[in-house]
């Protein structure tokens, strides 16, 4: 199962490419004062 | 860096309008092959109608034209809308639009022309699948472009998952189709045997995991609210679900290759994981549907909200369903019968299509400067044409698929096989044509939707929506 060498290598790394998404996310603040966001799309037209 | 595009005053919607066009148009293909499979000389002894070569084509036209179009247009839509901007670059995103349809178009002369490369769901032939990834890279740009020069801070929840959406495509395009080009119409894979079996479903299944759910579930999160003039239930749970739903998808597939030459423990592995997306998925079913608490009456005159709304019903039943058919025990009695089937459209007709034409419905009259569809009564009437084939296609697939299982296990004492294969093709029959009987009443609601849709575009026009200011940031 060679395959599972380029596989699971890829998963790992997709996985860190996604925790780094979700650090960026927190880090910007993204997060904060979340329930208002929601509303917010109701208004825009 | 600056962009023309950042001081624009109005949308791009030319581009949203021509996929949402194209949506509806290519929604009205698919249903000849279940009369075919009822009938098998409908094929009239013409290779290029034969079923071998119909059901790729049948499958491509469902999830990259009619689906595809649906979520180029809501991607293309919901960016804007939310990130208060016009879309980065017009004449990127109009090559986006005219290199899917020919795309489309591509695909429906090679498939039944015979030329494949075998792979379900990737079966496009290689310089198809180079045209795609070009588009797919300028579908990237456009989205993350327009993210990246957006006037609202925070990045709505709809838009991460398109964002999943078009990564995850990408990558699993790109490694699933590395071949080798024996010539313009040929290649080989580049993984042989069961490498091979193991690649595609890992890119099979994610396939559905992004394709399928992740764009989809942007459209939910958008038009849900918006039609039902609520904020979705909780914001936070559709946080939560976007990260629990695409940390824990990726290793699904191997639950296609169960009892195969896959090692066992992988076979396992599958198992797990697509037992821990129900959590996940019915996370994000019962926020969707939770939008509507303290509504609930608006389900009674709102047949666009009956669409998104019973289309979360079919995605709850069949991200149930899925995990269940995943469990090995389960599966030796449901791989390879008319079950897998039953449950692929319960997501498809279900999920993916009605959600689609929910939200086409509320988008079509706006793109073109119109308060409402034509006719009110078609979306209803479509409505219930379409839910009742789904439900007869199903419960015909269960039973038939129950069946088929039951009859290829069943055993005598003296250890022979009581039933041959045919007996059980044989006794599928009724359920066949119930089968058809369900998928031509979908495809009616689909006709139906295309009157509405022609009706409702004649009456207006093409109008340039104002983007509107923002009041000072808080």
């Amino acid at each position: 199962m060679d395959i599972l060498y380029l596989l699971i290598p890829l998963s790992v790394a997709l996985v860190f490419f996604i925790l780094a998404g979700l650090w960026w996310a927190i880090d910007r603040g993204q997060f904060e004062d979340i329930e208002a966001e929601g509303d917010r799309i109701l208004r825009d037209d | 860096m600056q962009f023309a595009n950042m001081q624009a005053t109005t949308y791009n919607d030319k581009v949203v309008r021509q996929f949402a066009i194209m949506t509806v148009v290519w929604g009205v293909v698919g249903v000849i092959i279940a009369a075919q499979l009822t009938w098998p000389e409908l094929n009239f002894g013409i290779s290029w109608l034969s079923y071998g070569r119909l059901r790729p084509l049948h499958t491509n036209a469902v999830i990259f034209a009619f689906g595809g179009c649906g979520l180029f247009a809501a991607a293309y839509y919901v960016v804007q809308r939310t990130c208060n901007v016009r879309l980065i670059n017009d004449k990127v995103a109009a090559f986006t639009f005219w290199g899917w349809q020919l795309v489309i178009v591509l695909a429906a002369i090679s498939l039944p022309l015979g030329l494949t490369q075998s792979k379900e769901y990737a079966e496009l032939i290689w310089p198809i699948d180079v045209l795609i990834a070009v588009v797919w890279v300028a579908f990237a740009f456009v989205f993350f472009g327009t993210v990246g020069i957006r006037k609202v801070r925070h990045i709505y929840v709809a838009n991460w998952f398109f964002g999943a959406f078009i990564i995850a495509v990408a990558l699993l395009h790109i490694v699933n189709n590395i071949q080798l080009p024996t010539g313009l119409l040929h290649s080989y894979s580049a993984y042989a045997g069961v490498q091979d079996a193991m690649v595609q479903w890992w890119y099979g299944h994610n396939a559905v995991g992004f394709f399928l759910t992740a764009g989809f579930l942007g459209m939910m999160y958008y038009f849900i609210p918006k039609q039902a003039e609520r904020p979705v239930y909780s914001y936070r749970l559709s946080i939560v679900h976007f990260w629990a739903l695409i940390f824990t998808y990726m290793w699904a597939g191997p639950h296609h290759l169960h009892y195969t030459a896959l090692p066992d423990w992988t076979q396992s592995v599958g198992m797990v994981f697509s037992l821990i997306l129900l959590a996940p998925s019915w996370g994000g079913m019962i926020n969707g549907i939770m939008t509507l608490s303290g509504a609930w009456h608006k389900l009674r005159d709102d047949p666009i909200l009956r669409f998104l709304i019973v289309s979360l019903s079919f995605y709850g039943m069949s991200t149930f369903e899925g995990p269940m058919m995943s469990i090995k025990t389960v599966n030796a009695l449901s791989h390879y019968t008319d079950w897998t089937v039953g449950h692929v459209h319960s997501g498809a007709l279900g999920w993916v299509g009605l959600v689609t034409m929910g939200s086409m419905y509320y988008l079509i009259p706006r793109l073109f400067g119109q308060k409402r569809m034509y006719s009110v009564k078609a979306i209803e009437i479509h409505f219930w044409t379409a839910t009742i084939g789904i439900v007869i296609y199903i419960a015909a697939m269960w039973i038939a698929g129950v069946m088929q299982g039951l009859m290829w296990r069943a055993i005598n004492a003296d250890g022979t096989l009581t039933y041959t294969f045919v007996e059980s093709v044989k006794a599928t029959f009724p359920f066949y044509a119930l089968r058809l009987l369900g998928g031509v009443l979908y495809l009616s609601g689909m006709v139906i939707m295309l009157w509405n849709t022609i009706k409702t575009v004649s009456m207006g026009r093409s109008v340039e929506v104002q983007i509107p200011t923002l009041a000072p940031a808080h």
